[in-house]
């Protein structure tokens, strides 16, 4: 997919502005020598599962990161469509719990979105019902299992009903059991018309979630596809080694 | 020998008849102490967790300073809250010289310290580890810092006993601008340090010995609370 050099916001028409949720432009970022974002441009749709792939290394995480605002690109920008903005929400690789409680951890985050403290428990009942996490309400968020924690953790980051969902590698290291559980969290959340931004490195992951992939490797992307043309005819030797299962060195 | 075992049947004396002096002695201590304490925590729990969250020129001196401050000689404290309250000091009018005020003042200038640097030092380690995760929540700046409190309110146990050990102890400030004025301003410390110049062993004994059990009750009574609310909270 050849990559259009971005060099002005203003270059981006109305219209892409409107049907995208995400655009990257010209996106640098360097620790050190090691160049993690080189020149990232890119426009993520607006609606449905949008897929990043890539090696471990590859910038996915770091770019999440910058998307969200926990990093600073080096240089370039990240515009995100006016209907996102504020309703933004990142689910870490590794979930981070507060020392409380499932339903401590629920009470917290619905603080922090603002939803008055009347309100609260029967929200909490909702979002305990969607992670499957009914009975472990009292159970310390720490002490759960992985999968337990993953799910809380999503379900945390419902609490404030974002309009747009990050997820990095959600599943890493998760059983096949938990792993449903999670990919069934996407989904119905997808169904919502929520956008979800989804970094895996899990092929059959990307091939039952994905509407649109966009492959990242050393910093640079080098595909972005609708999913069946990703799968079925990727167009760099790259896409094609790491579906084969080739390692990407 | 026979002189140390005669002061420590006089002192069990005094303790088991509840004796008016020792107890007016042990009563103003804990008042001051607490009260000092407390303050310490109002203005050093807030101040510790700013200076582990927020950035800001200077930030770094005032950790510095903050951890400096911990040593404060309790003499220099002293005298320069006895200056400031004194009858020529800013202060003079209040007529705060000379009694427990003016030895909560001096205690808390001695314990926020070591509040500050303690709480700094622990919730920046917690900030670390929540601060991908509030920020990605959006959390404000009042939000963090009301969530890292709450969050190491148990480890803060253990700094808040730091200063109430800190202020139990403490004799120096306290004799300063407090005075030992027999019962007004005499505490247990300042008790000792008198009843053992003028020579009555069995007092200071006394003291002494119930100023160990509250300082070691105390911090059992701490330890164990921490422990039952670890627990029920699932920290």
């Amino acid at each position: 997919m050849p990559k259009a050099k971005i060099l002005n916001l203003n270059d981006f028409s109305e219209q892409r502005k409107q049907q995208a949720s995400i655009i990257c432009s010209s996106l640098f970022f360097q620790r050190g020598e090691k160049k993690i974002l080189s020149d990232i441009s890119i426009t993520i749709p607006k609606t449905g599962i949008s897929v990043i792939m890539g090696p471990n290394g590859a910038g996915k995480s770091v770019l999440l990161r910058t998307i969200i605002g926990l990093l600073k690109p080096d240089s370039g920008h990240v515009i995100l469509n006016p209907e996102f903005a504020g309703k933004t929400a990142l689910v870490f690789q590794r979930p981070v719990l507060i020392r409380r409680t499932v339903y401590g951890n629920l009470h917290h985050a619905l603080g922090i979105a603002g939803v008055p403290r009347r309100q609260r428990k029967s929200r909490i009942e909702e979002l305990i019902a969607i992670g499957g996490l009914a009975g472990l309400e009292n159970h310390p968020a720490r002490s759960l299992s992985g999968g337990e924690q993953q799910r809380l953790q999503m379900v945390r980051t419902l609490s404030s009903n974002p309009k747009l969902i990050l997820l990095d590698e959600p599943s890493a290291s998760l059983d096949p059991q938990s792993t449903h559980a999670i990919e069934e969290i996407i989904k119905s959340t997808s169904d919502k018309n929520v956008k979800l931004v989804l970094v895996t490195h899990d092929i059959g992951q990307a091939k039952r979630l994905a509407d649109d992939v966009t492959f990242i490797h050393k910093g640079k992307i080098l595909e972005q596809n609708s999913s069946p043309d990703y799968f079925n005819s990727p167009s760099t030797p790259e896409v094609k080694s790491y579906l084969e299962g080739d390692l990407l060195v | 020998m026979n002189t140390l075992t005669e002061a420590f049947l006089q002192s069990f004396q005094l303790m088991i008849t509840l004796d008016e002096t020792l107890v007016e002695v042990v009563l103003l201590s804990l008042s001051v102490t607490f009260k000092a304490v407390s303050l310490a925590c109002l203005i050093g729990l807030p101040l510790g967790t700013a200076l582990a969250v927020l950035k800001f020129p200077g930030q770094k001196t005032l950790v510095v300073l903050f951890n400096s401050f911990m040593g404060l000689p309790p003499v220099v404290v002293g005298l320069v809250v006895y200056l400031i309250l004194s009858a020529n000091g800013p202060l003079g009018p209040l007529g705060l010289l000379y009694t427990p005020t003016a030895m909560i003042i001096a205690q808390t200038i001695l314990v926020t310290p070591i509040i500050v640097a303690h709480s700094r030092q622990i919730i920046v380690l917690l900030a670390e580890e929540y601060d991908e995760t509030l920020r990605s929540m959006q959390a404000s700046r009042m939000d963090i810092m009301g969530t890292l409190l709450w969050d190491s309110r148990f480890s803060l146990f253990t700094t808040v006993l730091a200063g109430l050990g800190r202020a139990f102890s403490e004799v120096g400030a306290v004799m300063i601008v407090g005075g030992n004025i027999n019962h007004f301003t005499r505490i247990m410390t300042t008790a000792i340090a008198l009843q053992t110049s003028r020579g009555d062993l069995a007092l200071a004994l006394g003291l002494g010995i119930i100023l160990l059990v509250l300082t070691i009750s105390i911090n059992a009574l701490a330890y164990g609370l921490k422990t039952t609310w670890e627990k029920h909270s699932y920290a």
